[in-house]
């Protein structure tokens, strides 16, 4: 009887703190077009799998009449249940409390489950949708902050950690996403900067909105701080799952397997990359000409565009893959590209995740805004980071590879396992153009119709040359290969990588450029 | 600049256009990303010319037309980011004319001073 009193006791007093800010909270965050912080999760995570830790948190701030509030949950939920199975740890801002406001006992919960994911080796996932820091807790507020960003370094490589920006995310608060594996934003509901539209008014002069500033296209189109952009909480939350279902649950484990699937007819790999390599084409069909149901999960699509990255599957196995994109700027390597490559060859490397490199890139893009932007360390991480890596890589040069650029792009040199390369492949030093203008300058200059010396002389080299049978020779490719092998030899590659094991000299770690 | 915001699209939503790129003297056929399309052409820096390199307010100006400065000596004080930034002279000229008035706003890369050579010094 006693026992049954405490029971409906419980009952109400979660009923109570279940409903967060109270119903004209939510009225409001649903008015703003956003789910509450419960109805996300549930939306995530298999049916009925969440199980929610910390429900009755308060907080103990006493200042500026905190101590009369009742903050439920104090504003965010934490918690662990499933995706696809895959066990997944959550932590949600709940804006309808204090704004989702980040207090000392805020911040002490989500280091909880981000303690918890580590211990149990399983991904995280957070969803930031607050108005910053708690200024009537002060420093505690700010000691939160850190703790956090501490434990996003330390998760860093171990579990994979997701930030998806359902909300405001503003101040010191935005780097915890920034230290994370992947940034999710919405349309109109995602923003995010270190320094508000006011601030920039007050000090600058400039006048800019939210969405010009921080919204979810400037990060995924301009500053390359977003990896998945999606219209609706839905699309994001697909977007998500997605993303799960390519990568493993922590750094000890490979990805789940899948069943085998042939790539789709409709993506002929003959019929795809035209003979002319100063002609365009579009290399995510190369990449779904030989991926498993021809399915790609494309990461960072509209920044950075000259450079495709992104997660697919070969006979079941997730693979990374990374593709110059000649229908941007050619494909070529410039600062952007270079730090997008960079990372994403990081981010398989240290989940176990092998790596097919697609080469058509005619090098680094020229100009002083380059340079002046540090093209040299900017492009430095792309050899770091396929220097660096351990899993098995693949490469695949598919028509030109010039100077720098085949170098950089996971050559032989860098430690590729296995570098085929079609029979149109043009590896040299430079493009036939400037080779020979170079060369044969003399030749040309003195000719008695230097156009036509010109247009000789890069023949000549182009035949001698610019193929792939000269690196062949030397042993720095493999094997020239049909493009219609290309998926039966990757496939070959990613067989008989299963064991691969390097000896790496002893060191506490490296200090790449950036 | 209506020309410039619509090549903004040009990796959009809309159907892009190819364009030709040079690289190493091969011409390839490609589309350009917003970043090109939007890239500044680099200028010599004229030394004769002090420009903001920052947005702010005009404390104070210091230096006077017609004035012959030395290296170092102050130009104008501007306000920005909460600091008295003192803008000094890098090198010996005559101010040739002032643009900027106490107490004016001025943006980024704002012609604040004009300067000429000392006559008879080689530069």
């Amino acid at each position: 009887m006693a026992l049954g009193r405490k029971i409906e006791e419980l009952k109400k007093k979660r009923e109570i703190i279940l409903l967060g800010g109270g119903e004209e909270a939510i009225e409001k965050q649903v008015a703003m077009g956003k789910l509450t912080a419960r109805a996300r999760i549930k939306a995530l995570v298999d049916k009925n799998s969440f199980t929610e830790y910390d429900l009755f948190v308060e907080h103990d701030a006493r200042d500026f009449d905190m101590d009369k509030k009742t903050l439920h949950g104090d504003g965010v939920i934490i918690g662990a249940g499933t995706i696809f199975g895959a066990p997944i740890s959550i932590f949600a801002q709940d804006f309808t409390v204090a704004g989702g406001s980040l207090g000392a006992m805020h911040a002490r919960k989500i280091t909880k489950i981000m303690d918890h994911a580590l211990k149990m080796k399983m991904p995280l996932i957070g969803i930031n949708d607050s108005g910053g820091a708690r200024i009537q807790e002060g420093v505690n507020s700010l000691a939160g902050y850190g703790e956090i960003f501490w434990r996003n370094t330390l998760n860093s490589g171990v579990i994979p950690q997701i930030s998806v920006i359902l909300g405001p995310c503003a101040g010191g608060a935005v780097y915890s996403p920034a230290l994370t594996d992947f940034v999710f934003v919405v349309e109109k509901i995602s923003k995010m900067f270190i320094t508000g539209p006011e601030v920039i008014k007050t000090v600058l002069g400039e006048e800019i909105s939210m969405e010009d500033l921080g919204g979810a296209r400037v990060h995924s189109e301009i500053s390359g701080n977003a990896h998945f952009y999606s219209e609706s909480e839905a699309e994001c939350f697909e977007q998500i799952k997605k993303l799960i279902s390519f990568i493993p649950w922590n750094n000890l484990q490979k990805a789940k397997k899948f069943p085998p699937k042939d790539p789709k007819p409709e993506y002929n790999i003959e019929k795809i990359v035209p003979d002319d390599p100063r002609q365009p084409y579009d290399i995510r069909d190369v990449i779904r000409a030989v991926a498993d149901d021809s399915d790609f999960l494309e990461v960072q699509k509209k920044w950075a565009e000259n450079i495709v990255v992104g997660f697919g599957r070969m006979a079941g196995e997730t693979v990374g893959f990374v593709g110059n994109q000649p229908l941007v700027l050619a494909g070529v390597l410039d600062v952007d590209s270079s730090d997008k490559a960079a990372r994403f060859v990081r981010y398989c490397d240290a989940f176990n995740i092998p790596i097919i490199t697609f080469v058509d890139l005619p090098g680094y893009l020229p100009g002083a805004d380059q340079e002046h932007a540090g093209v040299i360390r900017h492009g430095a991480k792309v050899l770091y980071a396929y220097s660096e890596a351990t899993v098995p890589k693949l490469t695949v040069i598919l028509r030109k590879a010039y100077g720098g650029g085949y170098i950089a792009m996971a050559s032989r040199h860098l430690r590729a396992d296995y570098v085929f390369a079609w029979p149109g492949a043009e590896i040299a030093v430079m493009g036939p153009e400037g080779a020979a203008n170079i060369i044969f300058r003399k030749e040309i200059a003195t000719a008695d119709d230097p156009e036509k010396m010109r247009r000789q002389k890069v023949k000549e080299y182009k035949q001698k040359f610019a193929n792939p049978y000269v690196a062949a020779a030397r042993g720095y490719i493999d094997s020239v290969i049909e493009p219609a092998e290309t998926r039966k030899l990757l496939l070959h590659g990613i067989d008989v990588s299963g064991n691969k094991s390097i000896y790496l000299p002893n060191k506490k770690h490296g200090i790449p450029p950036f | 600049m209506e020309k410039k915001k619509e090549s903004r699209q040009s990796t959009g939503d809309k159907k892009p256009r190819f364009k030709s790129l040079i690289i190493d003297g091969s011409k390839y056929r490609t589309y350009y990303n917003r970043k090109f399309e939007n890239r500044k052409e680099y200028k010599i820096r004229d030394p004769y010319k002090i420009v903001s390199y920052i947005p702010g307010t005009v404390l104070k100006v210091i230096a006077k037309e017609g004035q012959e400065v030395h290296k170092g000596d102050t130009a104008l004080i501007l306000d920005a980011m909460k600091m008295k930034n003192r803008i000094v002279f890098e090198r010996g000229a005559i101010v040739k004319a002032i643009h900027v008035a106490e107490g004016e706003k001025v943006p980024k890369d704002y012609l604040m001073i004009e300067l000429s050579p000392v006559p008879g010094q080689n530069q």
